[in-house]
């Protein structure tokens, strides 16, 4: 079967199903008794089985089965679900998350999942304690990649170190491109077998001789050779890549015996287990290196350097320019085909920059998906109970801050998991739910998109941070005494600053929020923070969008051309000289029966004026920044008008009340007017 | 001609501001433009002219004479706009005109003398003596940092 014809379409459905998983585990999580949700992971993972068995990923299928055999238990209510099963059932779904990555990436989807394999069978065979247990502890000392001995062997090897000869455990790894790997192994034994006594072998010398190993072979193996020197005797072996000689001591078999002890005690099973989960996290980071060697994926998605798609942009933008010069052309000349040619070539530039534009944007539904998991295991982890709440995740954003806005997310999601949600006796006895909530939160507004935060937690405790702060040096007293509520919740971003009294494994790692601070600046945006003590937190994170289409009301002032962004306007409205009030200095207006301050942006921009202005009518817009309205005072409108959004680059930065330029039709730049900066 | 001898001589384009000559080594420069129209930014130092679209990049504009405190004077037919980059930076320096590419010899380059004394002082790294010309070698990082 031509296996690269599907192999696209297999991984996306994979990756499909597998997200599935994971959001009905949650949902299952939540309401345990609701079977209905298990049949829905069942069926899930019944097609990805399906899928993988039919594509020749053996690993992938075999595990899926594992899985589902567990998941029809639950179905057929001979397993009741515990948070417990659902970790080990998650764990499985990790695993297979990493091996469609792995054939994603041209690997084979080969991986060491055993334990996990162990402990599902343990759940779905139910009373089958002692045997599970055992293959559990079987698996561990595979796992540490050494080998096992059997009495006789341990006797023989404990004589021998007696003897002052010296055991050793020795690894040989071929080369990947080895032809004849018989050969070499023959070549192997015969230059031990001439210093010393191999006691075994894994595999044995007989899967050796049929070639049925991958690179690698451990040797038990006493001499009275020196390591150093048996190594490198043996690497004059040609084609060996690697050889690994471990004294063994008596220590050595000791340990193993520790081993031998957990066998013998499966009544303490939960220790077992914990104990083979470790291994599992060691293993994962050695996937066969061999995998490279499988071809890539022939996928229909390319990548494309940014760099490359700002070109296209600025490409474009050339063409937007002359297609509104080739519309003023004939617009005078009034050809009825050059008309017509051009209205095609408007309508057909129109839909090329939808795409253009849209190339860069993605949602943030990609950043926000792990978060539910990565909840649902600090929690359990914290002993907290927390409910996330994900609104606003089909908002889009550059890919650039995609990219970048990941690690400090986790990061904050983490310092609200860790100190801002209390655990679950500290809120009932305030009086609080016992469940804590975040709320993440991402949405539009203006040139920006906002992601918020909100916990119920404990808040921010003014007086430690304050004091803290002082202590560390990051405020002097005569300025802390003039800081307001906010800026000392801020001050947890600055360098240096750890409100952690012990660093926790959780938020901790000895890195602060600074460095959250830092990423959010580096990308144009900043962070803010309201908390109340006792009530929660909501941290606010504002992050320009950097390349992005945006409508806009294009006016006139004197000879300058200004965009307003179209989200901040409510309308706009033509008033007479005589209806502007004074009030405090202020001049304002009546809209609809609310007092509306007017901005004369001439004067805020300074804009050079030929002859005084005293006409009749005033063109006002009216802005919102939240509650607040005001009217910007301009000369003129021209109209709506879509435009590109470009930065002022490097050199220009921070200025007043403008968040960024755009190229009309004429090719001129026009300046875009940040009317939150208008507003107090 | 041997790799020793090129070390010796830095390329340079040199331009003219008032009645003196000015160099910028080629490496920082960017292109050479004609006067084009310009989108005043408002609240900015009056030397930033405002901004350029140069070819879809939005580019911002330093007025050389106003940077150096020197007289104003109309626009020319020889203006030109000299786009220079310096480390993320992008920037156009009007000047009054720009139509030479040099070699000078790095020995040539000697320290400014500290009596000038204006403004434009701040601004320049050294001078190079080549015939009979005296070029003024700009300190572009301060040209393009507002002053302490």
């Amino acid at each position: 079967m031509e296996v690269n014809q599907y192999l696209e379409m297999f991984i996306e459905e994979s990756k499909e199903h597998l997200q599935a998983c994971s959001e009905h585990l949650l949902e299952l999580e939540k309401n345990p008794e609701d079977l209905s949700i298990v049949n829905e992971i069942f069926r899930s993972a019944h097609t990805l089985k399906g899928m993988s068995a039919t594509m020749g990923f053996e690993d992938l299928a075999d595990l899926t089965h594992k899985m589902e055999n567990v998941l029809d238990a639950i179905r057929n209510e001979k397993i009741k679900v515990t948070p417990e099963i659902l970790d080990i059932v998650f764990e499985s779904v990790d695993h297979l998350e990493e091996m469609v990555m792995d054939i994603a990436e041209g690997g084979d989807g080969k991986r060491d999942v055993q334990a996990t394999v162990a402990q599902l069978k343990r759940i779905e065979a139910g009373e089958e304690l002692a045997k599970a247990a055992e293959e559990t502890a079987a698996t561990i000392v595979q796992h540490e990649s050494k080998l096992t001995y059997d009495d006789f062997e341990k006797t023989v090897l404990a004589q021998s170190i007696e003897q002052d000869h010296f055991a050793y455990e020795i690894s040989v790894t071929l080369r990947e491109d080895c032809l004849l790997k018989a050969a070499r192994v023959f070549m192997v034994f015969e230059i031990l077998e001439k210093n010393g006594d191999v006691i075994k072998s894994v595999p044995t010398v007989d899967n050796l001789e049929e070639e049925q190993f991958d690179q690698t072979f451990q040797i038990a193996y006493i001499s009275k050779e020196q390591a150093d020197d048996l190594q490198k005797k043996l690497m004059k072996v040609s084609e060996v890549e690697e050889v690994i000689v471990i004294p063994l001591n008596e220590n050595v078999l000791k340990s193993e015996k520790k081993l031998e002890v957990a066998e013998e005690a499966p009544q303490e099973q939960q220790e077992i287990v914990k104990v083979a989960a470790e291994p599992v996290a060691t293993n994962n980071k050695a996937p066969s290196s061999n995998s490279k060697s499988g071809s890539h994926v022939s996928n229909k998605m390319i990548r494309v350097n940014i760099e490359r798609l700002d070109i296209l942009m600025n490409l474009f933008e050339e063409l937007v320019i002359d297609r509104g010069r080739l519309q003023s052309i004939s617009a005078e000349v009034n050809h009825p085909e050059l008309n017509e040619t051009v209205e095609r070539m408007s309508r057909v530039m129109g839909d090329l920059q939808n795409i253009v534009l849209t190339m860069r944007m993605v949602q943030v539904e990609t950043v926000f998906n792990r978060f539910p998991k990565m909840v649902r295991q600090l929690s359990r982890d914290l002993n907290k109970k927390i409910n996330l709440e994900i609104i606003g995740a089909e908002t889009e954003l550059d890919r650039t801050v995609i990219d970048e806005i990941g690690d400090p997310l986790v990061h904050l999601i983490r310092n609200s998991l860790d100190h801002g949600i209390e655990s679950p006796e500290m809120r009932m006895a305030k009086g609080k739910p016992e469940e804590g909530t975040v709320q993440l939160r991402a949405f539009h507004s203006g040139n920006y998109v906002f992601i918020e935060i909100e916990d119920d937690g404990a808040g921010i405790n003014q007086e430690k941070v304050l004091a803290k702060a002082l202590a560390k040096g990051v405020v002097t007293a005569e300025t802390a005494k003039t800081l307001s509520d906010k800026q000392i919740n801020e001050l947890i971003l600055a360098s240096g600053f750890s409100t952690a009294d012990v660093i926790s494994d959780i938020s901790g790692r000895g890195v602060g929020l600074d460095v959250v601070k830092t990423t959010i600046e580096s990308l144009g945006g900043n962070i803010s923070i309201d908390s109340t003590e006792g009530v929660g937190s909501t941290f606010s994170i504002q992050l320009p969008l950097t390349l992005s289409i945006i409508s806009v009301m294009l006016v006139e002032i004197e000879k300058e051309i200004y965009a307003i962004p179209l989200s901040s306007i409510i309308e706009t409205s033509i008033i007479r000289h005589s209806e502007i009030l004074n009030a405090h200095n202020q001049k304002v207006i009546d809209f609809r029966g609310k007092v509306v301050p007017l901005v004369f942006l001439d004067e805020i921009f300074e804009v050079p004026r030929t002859e005084a202005q005293d006409d009749e009518f005033y063109s006002v817009v009216i802005v919102r920044k939240g509650e607040k309205l005001a009217g910007l005072v301009v000369d003129s409108f021209i109209g709506q008008q879509e435009i590109v959004l470009k930065s002022l680059g490097n050199y220009l930065t921070n200025i007043f009340a403008i968040s960024g330029a755009t190229i009309l039709g004429n090719g001129k730049v026009a300046l875009i007017v940040d009317c939150n900066a208008l507003m107090k | 001609m041997t790799n020793a001898v090129e070390q010796e001589y830095i390329k340079v384009i040199v331009f003219q501001l008032a009645d003196k000559e000015y160099a910028i080594p080629v490496s920082h420069v960017q292109g050479i433009e004609k006067l084009m129209h310009i989108t005043r930014v408002p609240k900015t130092p009056s030397y930033v002219k405002g901004v350029i679209n140069l070819r879809g990049v939005v580019t911002p504009i330093i007025d050389l004479r106003e940077r150096f405190n020197l007289p104003i004077v109309g626009e020319e037919d020889a203006a030109r706009i000299i786009i220079i980059t310096l480390e993320d930076m992008e920037v156009g320096f009007v000047v009054d005109s720009a139509n030479d590419v040099l070699d000078i010899a790095a020995g040539s380059i000697e320290q400014q003398p500290e009596v000038v004394g204006s403004l434009e002082e701040e601004f320049i790294s050294g001078v190079a003596k080549l015939d009979n010309r005296l070029l003024i070698l700009l300190h572009l990082d301060r040209v393009l940092n507002p002053l302490s």
